[in-house]
């Protein structure tokens, strides 16, 4: 029913677009990163795999790569811990406040991740609230020093930034559960315990496993809350790719993580879509 | 039967559960809890217990030139950025679900990249191609990269309302004499208001916020989270917090609104997953 004109007018414009300011750029990415620095500090344009090379021989990128991701590991552990038990209270005893709690675990998205990283900062601090809470009920005399500038912060606050992301898409899934093969597993004797372990939760895994993705690769390429929150044993793999693009001045090693980091995520968000289609039962 | 057998779950659920609920929910809420209270804390932005409450901080704010030159910058962008997004966003979504075209597998996974895509790669990528093309960073390459990045939240939007619309709609009014510039206008926009509106409402929220793009493209002149930035790392006053709870409560009005309009619209209780949607990109 549609003119071959339509689908031109309608397809057309938002290919030109994405191709000139997504295609292009991210190609250009892919080309800086086979380029190199001259010492007089301009790009050289020749063609090599010095970059990648040099990403593996030294220990420092590496190492903070799987820092990132020990994270981003734990960060998406927490996150599911904090979520999964949420939604699962929320779907199945929710009852008639159901659809209000539901907005409530919205609400903080609508909050400035950048205001949120820095409220924990607020609360963290050596003189934050939590630290002068416990000298004034005097569970502690000295400051804790560790809460702030440290892996554990950064772990805190994007677990905090990043729950409600795992809550939602678990939260659908276990909305998506039909309530009758709950019932149909109560009344033939299966136990609380049983019916959750094998009907509930195995009908949510495909939920899981988005929401665990979306932790996961959110908070793998974070830059903002290491500098604000992280100290220098905080630091993730995207501080280095700034520095690279700023002081360090060196736009096609940057290229080159920032490439890794793109493969990285293509490939969990491809094995994640796999996973999914293999657990739904859809 | 259905009532009986709800209130005896009811009864059913372990106590940790409500627990760990309750505490979920306190920690999602401590740290705006806390940015609220010290808005109006005299002694800066800890100690406890907060001292001398104070308006001050909000008259600090509102006199703060550079704070507002930024809101309206921000402003200027949301609304610049949901123009470009649902400008190519929404054709987008109707050419991935009536046209066929080569290239079509690679332009759906190519829409929907950036927004599960560290911010960092979409914005230094962006800077490299401006960078070439000589293009200066102003509020308009933000722009850019902002309407560009967000483009997938009108097209999985707009591609889930149109596969629940009905098509003999349109091709009604397409027998009856209208062209598809009025169909499109007269029957295929106005069935598409609620994803549209909650697209817009989404991008503009989203690209408020935005800090990691906006970062490397960033001009002279500041959106909100860049001032802020800059101003957390001069050392911190409660004028933060007060910028931050203004701007809150405005969210707060705008889900309210959303979520009176998406009730109306009997599609309740998933307002505001519009994120989620737009994240699982399921644009097949």
């Amino acid at each position: 029913m549609f003119s071959r004109a339509y689908k031109a007018a309608v397809t057309l414009p938002p290919l030109v677009w994405v191709a000139a300011f997504l295609l292009t750029p991210y190609l250009l990415m892919f080309s800086y990163s086979f380029w190199s620095v001259s010492p007089a500090q301009t790009i050289v344009h020749s063609w090599s795999l010095g970059n990648y090379s040099e990403l593996a021989r030294v220990d420092v990128y590496w190492q903070t790569l799987l820092r990132s991701m020990w994270i981003a590991a734990r960060v998406t552990i927490f996150s599911l811990l904090l979520g999964y038990p949420l939604a699962y209270f929320l779907s199945f005893y929710g009852g008639k406040k159901k659809d209000l709690l539901y907005q409530l675990v919205i609400i903080p998205l609508w909050v400035s991740y950048l205001v949120r990283a820095y409220a924990w900062k607020t609360i963290l601090g050596s003189d934050g609230v939590l630290n002068t809470l416990l000298q004034y009920v005097h569970a502690t005399k000295h400051p804790l020093e560790f809460l702030l500038y440290s892996p554990f912060a950064v772990v805190l606050t994007l677990t905090h930034i990043y729950t409600p992301f795992a809550f939602l898409p678990i939260y659908a899934a276990l909305e998506h559960i039909p309530r009758n093969l709950v019932e149909a597993s109560h009344d033939l004797g299966a136990s609380p315990g049983q019916t959750f372990w094998k009907i509930i939760f195995p009908l949510s895994i495909p939920g899981v496993i988005a929401g665990a993705t979306f932790a996961f690769v959110l908070s793998l390429g974070d830059f903002l809350a290491p500098l604000l929150l992280g100290g220098p044993s905080g630091i993730m793999i995207s501080n280095i790719v700034v520095s690279l693009f700023g002081a360090a001045y060196n736009w096609p090693l940057g290229a080159a993580i920032s490439f890794c980091m793109l493969l990285l995520v293509v490939s969990l968000l491809f094995f994640s879509e796999r996973l999914e289609k293999k657990w739904s039962y859809a | 039967m259905e009532l009986r057998v709800s209130k005896a779950k009811v009864s059913e659920y372990p106590a940790w559960l409500i627990f760990h609920t309750v505490a979920v929910f306190a920690f999602l809420y401590l740290p705006i809890a806390v940015l609220i209270l010290y808005s109006f804390n005299g002694e800066g932005v800890g100690g406890f217990p907060p001292h001398h409450l104070t308006l001050d901080w909000y008259r600090t704010l509102f006199a703060d030139g550079p704070i507002w030159d930024a809101v309206l910058n921000s402003l200027y962008v949301a609304l610049a950025a949901v123009a470009i997004a649902l400008g190519f966003g929404v054709p987008a979504a109707l050419a991935l679900e009536r046209a066929q075209f080569p290239g079509k597998t690679i332009f759906r996974r190519l829409v929907l990249l950036p927004l599960i895509l560290p911010g960092i790669i979409t914005g230094l990528s962006l800077l490299m191609l401006f960078n070439i093309l000589g293009v200066k960073l102003s509020l308009l390459t933000i722009v850019l990269g902002h309407g560009t990045a967000l483009i997938s939240v009108a097209t999985t939007e707009v591609f889930a309302g149109l596969q629940k619309l009905d098509r003999a709609q349109e091709e009604a009014s397409l027998d009856l004499g209208a062209n598809y510039w009025q169909t499109f206008w007269r029957v295929t926009v106005p069935n598409l208001k609620l994803p549209i509106i909650g697209a817009a409402l989404l991008i503009f929220t989203l690209s408020m916020d935005e800090i990691a793009v906006s970062f490397f493209l960033i001009g002279r002149d500041n959106t909100l989270p860049l001032e802020i930035w800059g101003r957390l790392r001069r050392g911190i006053t409660p004028e933060i917090n007060a910028v931050s709870t203004i701007i809150f409560l405005f969210s707060l009005v705008a889900i309210v609104f959303w979520y009176r309009l998406r009730v109306r619209g009997e599609a309740g209780a998933e307002a505001g997953a519009e994120i989620v949607t737009a994240l699982e990109g399921d644009l097949a």
